[in-house]
């Protein structure tokens, strides 16, 4: 390139830094010209991988996002999904990965503020978060540190915004060293006809700006977030933001008020790239320009320049179109809230993004280059190879099936994560069913002031997602749809988290392309679309990419909340029933890493027919009222499913079995689409019945009663033993930990 | 039962609060914006909902406790009006004068969310009295400075004249004699930590907090 192609300015560094190469000449020959440093900042954050999902667009259109539920599916700020009565759930998860790890207690809570800002900006009131966290090994040196900022942030923001945390999961893999994984979930409630929108279709309307001022935290953010990671990454502390819970809960409150009154034509969140990303996407989608006048854009600093306005990711700020004339009604209500509120521009009819600063025009560009036509690559991708499965009768029996229970139970992956949750407001909003803290496989949230509720979980089980992406993606989907059968619920619709390495490696893009692939299948068999989502690409350090991880956060519908099950409450004397067949698949299993220290095999396949047809059994069981105690078997097998049921019931379980299948991996198999139930003697006699009639593998493996957790009578653990291995191993893990909050 | 919750910027038990008071009298809370300066008249409770008013800037409570509104509800309590503090609203309480003592941060450093049992220290209170047949209730808890303080003296006042209307069974925040709320000297003020008005409803897996609303309603009978 010689100089011509660079405006006063700009050099052939400054212009790489932004975009690539190739990049640059695709907006020399869109605009005809070189563009300016305003607009070379406004093309890379909007053409980041964060921003643009260029590299995963092309393989994002395989998921089935319609369903008879289904009133907005990807596209718009969060995913809506009818659930009766002319109510409506709004839900998205949305990962912040990169600066958790930089900064974790404001990356944490930044992610929360984020999420909840792209529900009530469609008019739903949040009423439930999530949250799915990795960490590396418990032993790292990071480690500890990490889980405790991670955990102030998720409960210091979300506490004070008073929507309550109500589940989630926590892994620990030594895979997440280098990049730790915070993907938070928001679910809100909306009436069916008073949603909005982001896409602004008038000519001539104001554009109003409300919220928090505008500093230079954050500037950079999506691009820092489009990196990989190397050495001296702490160095990137000044692109992550700074959250303020207290403005945004002041923020959702005043949203909400105006959207009562008839003044907002559309709305949208400054989340990643801020007032760019915002005002651009508004635009685009509606087919029409904006014109933004730069001085009127509350500032928080002094002489602020139009790039950083433009690149600024201060937190709790929106943009809405306001009908004409009603400006003053916004004005009311955000003083009322003590908020910022400045008319900053209008649409207009020319298609082009134009904004001026100081009486010139900074930025003068057409937008659908920048939104809509950004790049899309089909970048080459590798399949991973294929494993072979694991012949349990080639691994040597433990010869104290007790004590490998004990170890598995207590060991990082399945132990008590109160810790983490008893630092979160669970029960804030009142409506709060079962969280954390109770024996269910979902969260349950009461709609308010109904009788029906929403079931929420968040799955992945990176450990098959790496064995066989595919298998995997398809397992995180139907462990999801599993989870919301074993409490009631009818699942509705999922979101997604998709956080996989560098996407120009071709092993990880196939990692990324099988995952998908497995998950649409899944989604397509079990009529669970996609209805919103989040791509979080190179989560690498130094060239070591994180296992593929595709986090699902999915939605169901419980119509009537008295009949619904959890995993607690067994009584002495009952029988504890196993839906589903039990073939020991020992394959990248915990019992695998944990007793033999190895991740190897093919995990587990998932028959989503099958799938289907037993948890539409179980789910009818749950609502003939035959079946309140019901449990999914996932990590661990069956019997560590037993364990949990008798550690949260307080009473012991006698497993039986017989039969080819190796005691040892009947036990800790983790074949999929299978349940407990544990019911009495006439329920489960009624159960196994209707399961013959429909054609459902399901037999009685054990009684419940005793004080211990025992197999075939020659194996035994007492139920304080297991308890204490499940409950102290986190405690003893933090005991030293610096708390990020106090420091 | 006429009620009022009081609404400040932050708060976020309030409607959590109106929803109870309606539940348990059957009639509407009023709410109360925090720069009104005067109460509804003729009220039979002024709650101060839980949240965190102003973002728990300077000092969980302090710029609450300075608000319009709060001035009226400092006169209302002189004459006795019944008012009732929950989490935050306790801290403001304390932050007005209304009831003595500090809630410092809580003893673990964390922030703790669990439900809690709590013995019912005195039913001779307008606040407990249907707590007749039951010492012990289990109520939530959710808060990051409940690690209430005071000193000897004003402690044995508090425990000579049976002010001390909860106790903790398993202390969450390291507050001093496990106090988890206290009533002013006139006994128609309390400030408690535990939320009462998330125990009033069987979803909420108990109903020990209804106690507390029916305590008031019955002496309105």
């Amino acid at each position: 390139m010689t100089e011509t192609h660079y405006a006063p300015g700009i050099d052939e560094d400054v212009a790489l830094d932004h975009v690539t190469a190739e990049e640059y000449d695709i907006i020399l020959s869109e605009l005809g010209r070189a563009p300016n440093l305003v607009e070379l900042g406004i093309f890379s954050v909007m053409w980041s991988e964060h921003c643009s999902y260029k590299s995963s667009r092309l393989h994002l259109a395989k998921f089935p996002t319609s369903g008879e539920r289904v009133v907005y599916g990807p596209g718009e700020n969060a995913g809506v999904v009818d659930i009766g009565d002319n109510q409506v759930a709004v839900f998205k998860m949305e990962s912040h990965n990169h600066p958790s790890f930089i900064e974790p207690y404001q990356g944490s809570a930044t992610g929360v503020g984020g999420i909840l800002r792209d529900v009530f900006t469609m008019g739903a009131r949040p009423v439930a978060l999530m949250n799915a966290l990795r960490f590396g090994d418990p032993s790292h040196p990071k480690t500890r540190q990490l889980v405790s900022g991670v955990a102030a942030g998720i409960g210091g923001y979300g506490n004070c915004v008073g929507v309550p945390t109500v589940g989630g999961e926590t892994n620990f893999d030594k895979g997440y060293n280098g990049n730790i994984l915070v993907n938070a979930m928001a679910v809100g409630l909306a009436d069916r006809d008073k949603i909005f929108t982001a896409a602004a279709r008038e000519v001539g309307y104001p554009v109003l700006y409300v919220g928090a001022k505008t500093g230079r935290d954050g500037i950079h953010g999506a691009t820092m977030a489009s990196a990989e990671f190397g050495e001296g990454s702490e160095e990137k502390r000044p692109t992550v933001q700074v959250g303020d819970p207290f403005t945004e809960k002041k923020l959702i409150e005043a949203c909400l008020e105006l959207m009562s009154e008839d003044a907002i034509s559309s709305i949208q969140d400054m989340g990643a790239a801020g007032l760019t990303s915002s005002s651009v996407e508004m635009a685009s989608s509606g087919g029409v320009g904006i014109e933004l006048d730069l001085d009127h854009v509350p500032q928080r600093e002094t002489a602020m320049t139009a790039y950083e306005m433009m690149l600024s990711e201060s937190q709790e700020r929106m943009l809405m179109i306001i009908k004409p004339g009603r400006e003053h009604v916004a004005e009311r209500v955000f003083k009322k809230w003590d908020l910022d509120v400045a008319t900053i521009g209008k649409t207009t009819d020319t298609g082009r993004l134009v904004l001026r600063h100081k009486g010139e025009t900074v930025c003068d560009l057409p937008l659908d280059p920048i939104g809509e036509k950004a790049p899309k690559y089909d970048r080459p991708h590798f399949p991973a190879e294929a494993r072979a499965s694991i012949d349990a009768s080639r691994l040597k029996a433990p010869a104290d099936l007790g004590q490998t229970l004990k170890s598995l139970i207590g060991s990082p992956d399945m132990a008590s994560k109160k810790w983490i949750w008893s630092q979160y407001d669970r029960h804030v909003m009142a409506d709060t069913v079962t969280s954390s803290e109770d024996p269910a496989d979902a969260a349950i949230v009461r709609v308010h002031g109904s009788n029906k509720a929403l079931a929420i979980t968040t799955d992945c089980t990176p450990r098959y997602c790496a064995a066989d992406p595919f298998e995997g993606g398809k397992q995180a989907v139907a462990e999801a749809w599993r989870n919301l059968t074993a409490v009631g619920a009818d699942p509705i619709a999922i979101t997604d988290c998709l956080n996989f390495g560098n996407p120009e490696r071709p092993e990880i893009m196939g990692q990324f392309v099988g995952c998908v692939e497995g998950m649409a299948a899944a989604c397509g068999a079990l009529s669970f679309p996609v209805v919103s989502g989040n791509v979080s690409l190179y989560n690498e350090t130094d060239g070591k990419a994180i296992p593929p991880t595709p986090a699902v956060g999915a939605v169901g519908l419980i119509p009537d909340v008295s009949v619904r099950a959890g995993f607690g409450g067994m009584k002495e004397g009952q029988v504890l029933l196993c839906v589903g067949e039990t073939q020991g698949q020992l394959g990248a299993s915990l019992y695998l890493r944990h007793i033999e220290g190895d991740d190897d095999g093919a995990p587990p396949g998932v028959d989503l027919e099958v799938e289907k047809r037993n948890g539409d059994f179980v789910r009818g069981q749950i609502r003939s009222g035959r079946a309140r105690i019901v449990h999914d078997i996932s990590d661990g097998g069956l019997a560590c499913a037993a364990a949990e049921m008798a550690i949260a019931s307080g009473v012991g379980v006698k497993l039986a079995h017989e039969g080819q299948v190796e005691l040892f991996a009947w036990a800790f198999g983790e074949d999929q689409a299978r349940y407990l139930i544990a019911a009495d003697g006439a329920d489960a006699e009624a159960i196994l019945k209707a399961a013959k009639s429909a054609d459902i593998p399901a037999m009685a493996v054990g009684l419940v009663g005793g004080d211990q957790l025992t197999l075939n009578a020659q194996h035994a653990v007492s139920l304080s033993e297991l308890k204490r291995a499940h409950e102290d191993w986190m405690p003893a893990l933090m005991a030293n930990a610096q708390d990020e909050r106090a420091a | 039962m006429k009620t009022a919750v009081i609404v400040f910027p932050g708060s976020n038990c309030d409607r959590d609060a109106a929803d109870a008071l309606e539940r348990v009298t059957g009639t509407p809370a009023e709410m109360v914006w925090h720069e009104d300066t005067t109460l509804p008249d003729g009220l039979d409770l002024v709650m101060v909902p839980g949240g965190f008013s102003y973002g728990d800037y300077l000092r969980s409570g302090a710029i609450a406790a300075r608000s319009p509104i709060m001035r009226d509800v400092v006169k209302k309590a002189g004459d006795g009006t019944p008012v009732l503090g929950v989490c935050n609203g306790f801290q403001i309480l304390i932050e007005t004068g209304l009831l003595p003592g500090a809630l410092m941060r809580n003893a673990g450093l964390r922030f703790v969310c669990e439900r809690t049992p709590l013995s019912v220290e005195t039913t001779n209170s307008m606040f407990t009295r249907a707590y007749t047949d039951q010492h012990e209730v289990l109520f939530p808890v959710a808060h990051h400075d409940g690690n209430y303080f005071a000193d000897e003296e004003t402690l044995a006042r508090l425990e000579g004249d049976g002010r001390v209307a909860f106790r903790y069974l398993a202390n969450p925040n390291g507050s001093i004699h496990d106090i988890a709320g206290i009533t002013n000297e006139a006994g128609n003020v309390l400030g408690m930590m535990p939320h009462p008005e998330r125990a009033v409803d069987e979803t909420h897996g108990g109903t020990h907090g209804r106690g507390v609303f029916e305590s008031l309603l019955g002496g309105q009978k």
